[in-house]
């Protein structure tokens, strides 16, 4: 295969992609868009398989089975719920593959067509270097990321004292050993830049709290892009360039929302922001709420409410993810809309622990995706609603972001369920959310907290408007 | 005798000098050959990173029309569609002579693939679930 036939079928792989990312705009298109995905990755593995001093053996294939099989088993085994964790997984292998292909060109650069071994060209010795080093934090990165959203413990996780000095460190002996491998290629600096950046990734992810990991999770998409870029320039290969940019640039936009979501920078956020002082917030804000009186009340007032009801605007946040309710929220919102409610779901861009995860599990649950609106969408909604009916939220809906600038959430957008005629909260306990603060709807009138695991304060309900109402 | 060794040393000297010559020759042309590919390269760079920024450009631009109901798939895809650096690994694994190289492709070719085939598959079965209303 002539080299030119090959840059234009590594074109149309790269074109295949953008139509893949193009087809998410909308769910009509989005099932076509992923054929397009697939359809420029078949593309690309093809054309690589026939380049003229390529010796395709059947290890090669079944290498690939392997991988192919074990990847079809986990997707089809994996709950909806755990979804986060499992991309975290998957970025930790693309990044590991970064590094392990610039390990085997650094040692076989001749059939990369970079040059002879100890004497590698400057340009190609700085993409490699590059990529290795983000492969690497990316790699460690993830595991970090995805032992923090699995729920594990272990010393290693905890964050040490004086992190932040040690990373900077940390962070200038990674610059350092990067430039001594760009200027002497020398097989040493790559192993040590190696051992260095998959610590800095390991380092770099500890103190992050884990409800912010929708920003890490991002930012990995991110690196695990620039990684396969920095290959690209390696191999010199448009196909890998232009996706690791459009990786790149998506992960990056995804952690801007989230980010834009928490009115945090990105720096807050990597930074361990408020994570480390939550403890102490919530134990202060624990002793003051007990002397305030909550209105509490049982399902079966719930389902009278809702059942008067004309209108219901549902906020589901991670709670429900974590309770596994959104089968039976579905129920009780199919019941609500036979008594003649319309029922809407509003998200909020942080909802649950990746970006959009809320809607993929409302969807899993058969909930029409255009019931399902985003904070902008709906927010001017809630002041003619009946009934907001909040599950597993909590700082999502404090009206301290908006009131009070000491607070740690001012300024985060919120969605305004305050503004409904009644606000009916399903949650645990009194505890405070994520950050830390106390929210000042529990205590007004139109209140009401419904006590009790997510799911059963649905199943509930379901039950008193179906055995009430026949 | 000694007029003997005289021409003998003489004729090696002459090839020995044309050898020489040869290997100049040769030199010059290496070095002519590797000038050539470093300049080139230096082009190559330059257009290479005009796709790059360009790339960024249309990434930035499509991302943004991505609907937000959709950010988990989105994140599922990109993330399968990364490892399309599976073409780095299959060069290693079966386009190099080197032994390690060649070992350090598999590997990454193994890894790839879980990503490539996971990452659709499982954005495959996200997407399938998002329904319209039934009317």
């Amino acid at each position: 295969m002539s080299p030119t036939l090959s840059a234009l079928l590594y074109l149309a792989a790269s074109v295949a992609f953008i139509m893949s990312l193009r087809g998410l705009s909308s769910p009509e298109t989005a099932r076509a868009g992923n054929f397009w995905g697939i359809a420029g990755m078949a593309i690309a593995i093809v054309t690589t398989l026939v380049q003229p001093n390529m010796h395709v053996s059947f290890w090669m294939l079944l290498a690939m089975a392997i991988g192919g099989g074990a990847g079809l088993f986990i997707a089809a085994r994996i709950e909806m719920t755990a979804l986060p964790q499992l991309v975290a997984a998957f970025h930790s292998l693309v990044g590991l593959a970064a590094v392990l292909v610039a390990v085997a060109a650094f040692y076989s650069p001749t059939s990369f067509g970079i040059g002879i071994p100890g004497a590698i060209k400057l340009g190609s010795l700085i993409e490699m270097g590059l990529g290795t080093a983000i492969g690497a934090i990316t790699f460690s990165g993830s595991i970090v990321a995805f032992a923090k959203l699995q729920g594990l413990r272990s010393p290693a996780l905890e964050p040490m004292p004086m992190q932040h000095p040690i990373n900077a460190a940390l962070g200038a002996t990674c610059v350092v050993l990067l430039v001594w491998f760009c200027l002497t290629g020398d097989e040493l600096a790559l192993w040590l830049l190696i051992a260095a950046t998959l610590v800095m990734g390991w380092f770099l992810i500890i103190p992050i709290g884990g409800a912010d990991m929708p920003v890490v999770v991002s930012m990995l998409n991110s690196y695990s892009g620039w990684a396969a870029c920095g290959i690209g320039f390696t191999l010199q290969n448009t196909a890998l360039i232009v996706t690791g940019a459009l990786v790149g640039s998506s992960g990056a936009i995804l952690s801007y929302v989230m980010c834009r979501g928490m009115n945090r920078s990105i720096f807050n956020v990597i930074l361990g922001g408020f994570g480390t002082d939550a403890g102490a917030g919530a134990a202060a804000g624990g002793a003051k709420k007990e002397q305030r009186p909550v209105k509490a009340g049982s399902a079966e007032d719930a389902a009278f409410i809702m059942k008067n009801a004309a209108s219901v605007i549902i906020v589901p946040g991670y709670g429900m993810a974590v309770a596994q309710a959104q089968h039976a929220l579905r129920e009780m919102a199919d019941l609500l809309k036979k008594e003649g409610a319309t029922v809407r779901y509003a998200i909020h861009p942080v909802a649950g622990r990746m970006p959009g995860h809320m809607n993929v599990l409302l969807a899993e649950a058969n909930v029409p995706y255009d019931e399902v609106l985003e904070l902008d969408e709906i927010n001017r909604d809630f002041a003619q609603t009946d009934v907001a009916f909040v599950i597993g939220a909590n700082d999502v809906t404090n009206p301290a972001a908006k009131t009070d600038p000491k607070s740690p959430i001012y300024g985060m957008p919120i969605l305004d369920v305050e503004k409904a005629k009644t606000v009916l909260f399903v949650k645990r306990s009194m505890a405070s959310g994520y950050a830390g603060v106390d929210n000042e709807l529990f205590f007004r009138d139109n209140t009401m907290m419904l006590f009790g695991d997510a799911k059963k304060v649905c199943e509930e309900i379901v039950k008193s408007v179906g055995g009430g109402g026949h | 005798m000694a007029s003997t060794e005289i021409t003998q040393s003489a004729a090696q000297l002459a090839t020995d000098a044309a050898a020489l010559a040869g290997k100049a020759q040769a030199l010059a042309e290496h070095a002519a050959r590797a000038q050539q590919a470093a300049s080139g390269g230096d082009e190559m760079l330059a257009m290479f990173l005009t796709v790059f920024v360009l790339a960024v450009f249309v990434g930035y631009y499509v991302v943004w029309r991505v609907t937000p109901a959709l950010h988990s798939p989105l994140m599922a895809v990109t993330n399968a569609i990364s490892s399309v650096i599976i073409v780095g690994a299959l060069l290693a694994a079966g386009a190099s002579a080197v032994g390690f190289s060649q070992a350090m492709g598999f590997l990454a070719i193994v890894l790839a693939s879980v990503n490539i085939v996971g990452g659709f598959a499982v954005t495959q079965r996200m997407l399938s679930k998002f329904k319209k209303k039934q009317k």
